[in-house]
């Protein structure tokens, strides 16, 4: 037996989320009394040994032109091949957009039941158990499978990342293609220079406070001390002031941070279904009444067009001094 | 050219979320349902086939005799005809075999999905389906055009997005950008009207286990009171953000 994990990289490089799977691997198998194995896809800039780190002692590495760009029946086929060779009945891997796409096909490849939307590590292993967030951020709960096989597709920023010393082996690996019902990647439109939301450790979001497209200057500068990603409220992205992509809530993208800052956006129930598991929250707003401040860590009343440029400088200060 | 769109009937998303007393279920009490906002965009988006280039729209939905009326919205809102395969959405995987099976015997040229449910926010069975029928899948997808049996898409990417090509039969999971929010279809009273004698097919569903069993739900532990820090000392946030939150 052997719990297997997709060690996902972008253009050739891992991330935070990467390692976070590492990890979240090799102490499932540990609850499980078996090892961890790591699954690299395609060309990396990088080695990864450094899994080793995280508790991985063997890394598979797939690089086979039929998986040259994401396509979640073909991915799904390499891993249920991957999984088969290396009696892995759990597979583990993080909600990124590709991992979401990936682990319903592979599912039913793997003939496994699928746990999503996973907020922690598993609570019993013997049947597998998890803590699933259900209803947007207003509830939790507990689901077992039923199977032998499993998937455990979990939040990123789910458990907090340990480093330890150690290199894995990496061994090359191939899987045998057959025909696939595949889709042909033409264009890839990255944004550069920007952290992802789903994996960003600290959020700055901007909603109809902030009056038009054209102050977002402000909160772009407090993101890049913090170094963290940009969001905004529904209406924001509705009225094209910020990118669809941005748009965090119910109906966009759910995230959690260790730190979310809410400008200027009132917190409706539906934008605060997809911030509320943030670690810590901070809102800034003018109106001491408005909702937000009840979903809040800490709280500024103030015009944000005043208070944001001084926390900008605040923590410039606090960095140059720390 | 036949579409399937699949609706999910869920909460409105300003429902207080409850559950039973021994926390064993949903409590439906007092909650009203909507037509699964991810879904929307995906039947307006079918709808705007069907006038420009001519389509056939099924909607479907696996639930009990309460969904008929979020059916009864998907069938004003411009949809031809609506299945029901009357069961309990046990799980991902049930309902996912569910929709595979109508899928194959009507023969649908493209399948339309949301992204998530808003419930149970499993975001499964888009792919799951595709991967039953050996179908192409696009999931998170924010852009569709159909001509000539294939399907140029756009899907969203961590950082980014991609465009890709598929030929037909395909499924998808969508989400806003299929069409924009502004221009959502709501029922007006011709609509609702035509809806009345549209059929609503309701069928027996096939049978398939389950892979997981639910146990009990928790509501989220509540927040301690909010700090509220002065505009004008804004230093204070920064020392409690360091000091006290530890997250810079
Ligand atoms: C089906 C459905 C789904 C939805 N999904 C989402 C979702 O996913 N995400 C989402 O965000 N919303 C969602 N909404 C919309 C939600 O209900 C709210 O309308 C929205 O979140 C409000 O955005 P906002 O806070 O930016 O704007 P507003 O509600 O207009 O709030 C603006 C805030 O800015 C403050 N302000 C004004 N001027 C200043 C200033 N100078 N300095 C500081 N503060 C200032 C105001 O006091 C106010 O609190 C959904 C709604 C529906 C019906
Ligand atoms: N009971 C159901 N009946 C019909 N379609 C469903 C059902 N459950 C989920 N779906 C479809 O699958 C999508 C993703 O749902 P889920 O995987 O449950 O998050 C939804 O947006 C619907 O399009």
């Amino acid at each position: 037996m052997s719990v297997l994990v997709y060690l996902e990289n972008w253009e050739g490089q891992f991330k935070k989320n990467t390692w976070e799977a590492a990890l979240y691997a090799s102490k499932t198998a540990t609850m499980q009394g078996t090892e961890a194995i790591g699954v690299v896809i395609g060309d990396i800039n990088e080695s990864a040994e450094e899994a080793g780190k995280y508790g991985l002692s063997k890394v598979l590495h797939v690089n086979d032109a039929a998986l040259a760009s994401f396509d979640a029946n073909r991915y799904a086929q390499a891993f249920a091949h991957l999984a088969q060779e290396n009696n892995a009945s759990t597979i583990i891997i993080s909600g990124t957009f590709n991992g979401k796409a990936l682990a319903p096909a592979l599912s039913i490849k793997h003939n496994a039941a699928l746990l999503s939307n996973v907020v922690d590590l598993p609570t019993n292993v013997n049947p597998l158990t998890v803590k699933r967030g259900v209803f947007s951020g207003k509830g939790f709960n507990d689901l077992s499978s039923t199977e032998t096989n499993n998937i455990v597709l979990f939040v990123p920023n789910s458990i907090p990342l340990e480093e330890g010393s150690g290199a894995a082996s990496v061994e090359s690996a191939s899987f045998a293609s057959a025909d696939e019902k595949t889709v042909v990647v033409e264009s890839i439109d990255r944004v550069k220079g920007k952290i992802p939301l789903p994996e960003a450790e600290r959020v700055v979001s901007g909603g109809r406070g902030l009056k038009g497209p054209e102050n977002w200057t402000m909160v772009e500068e407090l993101a890049e001390v913090l170094e963290a990603g940009t969001a905004c409220s529904k209406p924001v992205s509705d009225m094209d002031w910020r990118p669809h992509s941005e748009h965090v809530g119910q109906t966009g993208i759910a995230i959690k941070p260790n730190l979310y800052i809410a400008i200027g956006i009132s917190g409706a129930i539906q934008h605060l279904a997809g911030v509320s598991a943030s670690r810590t929250i901070v809102a800034i707003n003018s109106d001491a009444e408005a909702p937000f401040f009840k979903a809040a860590d800490y709280g500024i009343v103030g015009d944000a067009f005043q208070v944001v440029p001084k926390l900008t400088e605040e923590l410039k200060k606090f960095k140059a001094a720390n | 050219m036949k579409v399937l769109v699949c609706i999910s009937h869920v909460p409105d998303t300003t429902s207080k979320i409850n559950f039973t007393a021994d926390n064993s279920a949903f409590d439906k009490n007092g909650v009203q349902f909507v037509i699964n906002p991810y879904d929307e965009f995906g039947l307006t988006r079918a709808v705007w086939f069907k006038e420009k280039q001519g389509a056939q729209i099924t909607v479907l939905n696996v639930g009990r005799a309460e969904t008929e009326p979020t059916l009864r919205k998907a069938l004003a809102i411009g949809a031809d005809a609506a299945i029901r395969v009357d069961a309990d959405p046990s799980d991902s995987f049930y309902v996912a075999q569910q929709i595979a099976a109508v899928a194959k015997e009507g023969a649908y040229d493209l399948i339309i999905a949301g992204r998530e449910s808003i419930d149970y926010n499993g975001g499964q069975v888009p792919g799951m389906v595709a991967s039953i029928l050996n179908f192409p899948f696009v999931n998170a997808c924010v852009g569709m055009e159909v001509s000539d049996n294939e399907a140029s898409l756009i899907r969203e990417i961590d950082g980014g997005k991609e465009k890709v090509k598929a030929s037909l039969p395909l499924v998808i999971g969508g989400q806003k950008g299929l069409v924009e929010e502004k221009d959502l279809r709501i029922p007006n009273m011709r609509g609702i009207m035509q809806a009345r004698s549209k059929s609503l097919d309701v069928r027996a569903p096939q049978e398939i286990a389950a892979k997981t069993s639910t146990g009990s739900f928790t509501k989220p532990a509540p927040k301690s009171a909010v700090k509220m820090i002065d505009a004008d000392n804004v230093a204070e946030l920064v020392r409690l953000l360091h000091e006290e939150a530890k997250v810079i």
